[in-house]
């Protein structure tokens, strides 16, 4: 049975075509700002876009799918926090946000949203925009001029600065000459592009200015992570996956859930617990059958049950403190219980209540039944 | 005279029992509930129940009928109070609907699918 929800969604059905992953970062989304970088390779050549900032690319791939799906959930922040591409997208949101600090200026959180085409948002802005569309489509001449008029107009900078910036054309970061009006969007150029670069062609190399807090730092990450990619998948990529649930129709009226015994073994809970939760998540009756398999009354599709299976695992299995998946469920007096393994942390779970049932079917079925 | 650093306060003084006195844990008494059932065929039904006892139930469904264009009704239960019933999937939109008319967003919970 459709929910009204849009059901076609791209980057859902890319995503969870083999495991349904759980993202476990313990250090939350914005732990570690160039964790994304390793995305920039794959994500710039699928994208074929012109725009090569970088970060940028990648980030906005996971970005325009995951608003997508961003509108079809309406789950709180733990649980959008808990998935790959939603993460990103977070994750992308908070990188601009740092930078934002340094330069002082709007500009970082208007243009990432925006991409080749940022919006408008202050005097300053005008400028930087103008200049990163050219910059991004390499019409050095038109910049050029652009520019230097901007430049003339806005913040009278010195004419060998102008020309500086002829000479070098794409390399902003000699920007850093100019004064502080220009120096406000600046820090933004730069930490786009250095994720890219390699160590050994930094911009700074070319000129004699001082290297910038945001460069050194994705320098360091970019060798870090270069160093040992051990780290990188360890840090930003570990996951708490496990099978997508395996629905069936049986007849016309029932689905089969088969491998619940499997997940509920790599959850470390009760089925019996699951069940109730689904049941009552669903608003649904069922039974088990002999070969352990559940059988859910109504028509429900895997992308339905993964959802419940989700919100079951944001509020019964993970760590609320350190996300880790690795709990117990204890049982103490009427109430459930919730120790974390790996951080020590104890709390109560709400209980599972089913709420009201709507009358649903034949009035004569129940009143017999 | 009464200096307040000079009270006795006792910081390991045993609390007692923390979930002694709050008898609501893990009970779901504050949250608004919205839930879907499954109907026959594509038909769905949407239930909302614990709104608040400061809001008028019937005002609210009348302007529930209205927005979403669907028919609904007012059910009784005896634990429950009185619960909302509207045809379709309406979470959505009566979500949107609570939270632009004031309901804080972090008391309502959707359920289902």
């Amino acid at each position: 049975m459709a929910s009204e929800e849009p059901l076609f969604d791209p980057s859902l059905k890319k995503r969870k075509k083999k495991t349904v992953a759980f993202t476990e970062d313990p250090l939350g989304a914005e732990a570690d700002p160039t964790a994304p970088a390793p995305d920039t390779i794959e994500s710039t050549t699928v994208n074929g876009d012109a725009v090569n900032l970088g970060p940028k690319t990648a980030h906005e791939l996971m970005k325009s799918t995951g608003d997508e799906e961003g509108e079809t959930k309406k789950e709180d922040e733990d649980y959008k926090a808990m998935f790959g591409d939603l993460k990103k997208k977070k994750k992308k949101k908070e990188i601009p946000l740092d930078l934002g600090d340094d330069s002082g200026t709007s500009t970082p959180t208007a243009a990432p949203s925006e991409g080749a085409a940022p919006a408008i948002t202050s005097e300053d802005l005008d400028f930087s925009d103008i200049k990163k569309k050219k910059k991004s489509s390499k019409k050095k001449a038109a910049f050029d001029l652009d520019a230097f008029e901007k430049e003339l107009n806005e913040t009278k900078t010195k004419s060998s600065t102008a020309e500086d910036e002829d000479d070098e054309g794409d390399v902003n970061p000699n920007l850093d000459h100019l004064d502080d009006a220009d120096l406000g969007d600046d820090p933004f150029a730069q930490a786009d592009a250095p994720v890219g670069v390699e160590a050994g062609n930094e911009a700074w190399l070319k000129s004699d200015r001082d290297y910038t807090y945001p460069e050194l730092l994705t320098r360091f990450y970019a060798s870090l992570h270069a160093a040992n990619p051990s780290l990188l998948s360890s840090s930003s990529q570990k996951r708490y996956t496990i099978a997508p649930p395996s629905i069936h129709r049986e007849g016309n009226k029932k689905s089969i859930f088969a491998n619940i015994s499997d997940i509920c073994k790599k959850m470390h809970r009760q089925p019996e617990h699951v069940i109730q939760f689904l049941f009552s998540e669903m608003g649904t009756t069922g039974s088990v059958d002999g070969a352990g398999r559940l059988v859910i009354k109504g028509r429900f599709q895997q992308k339905q049950i993964e959802n419940v299976l989700r919100r079951y695992i944001v509020e019964y299995v993970t760590c609320k403190t350190c996300k880790s998946p690795d709990t117990l469920l204890t049982k103490e007096n009427r109430i459930f219980f919730m120790a974390c393994e790996s951080c020590g942390s104890r709390r109560s779970v709400n209980a599972i209540k089913s709420g009201f049932q709507a009358q649903v079917g034949k009035r004569s079925k129940t009143k017999t039944g | 005279m009464s200096v307040q650093n000079l009270n006795t306060f006792d910081p390991f003084a045993d609390e007692g029992d923390p979930l002694g006195d709050s008898q609501d844990v893990g009970s779901q008494a504050d949250y608004i509930h919205i839930r879907i059932q499954q109907r026959n065929g594509r038909k769905t039904l949407t239930t909302l129940q614990g709104l608040p006892k400061q809001y008028d139930t019937k005002k609210i469904l009348k302007a529930f009928k209205k927005e979403f264009a669907c028919n609904g009704t007012l059910v009784e239960d005896e634990k429950l109070g009185q619960v909302i019933q509207l045809q379709g999937d309406q979470r959505a939109k009566i979500s949107n609907f609570l939270i632009e008319n004031g309901i804080d967003k972090s008391t309502i919970k959707v359920h289902g699918f």
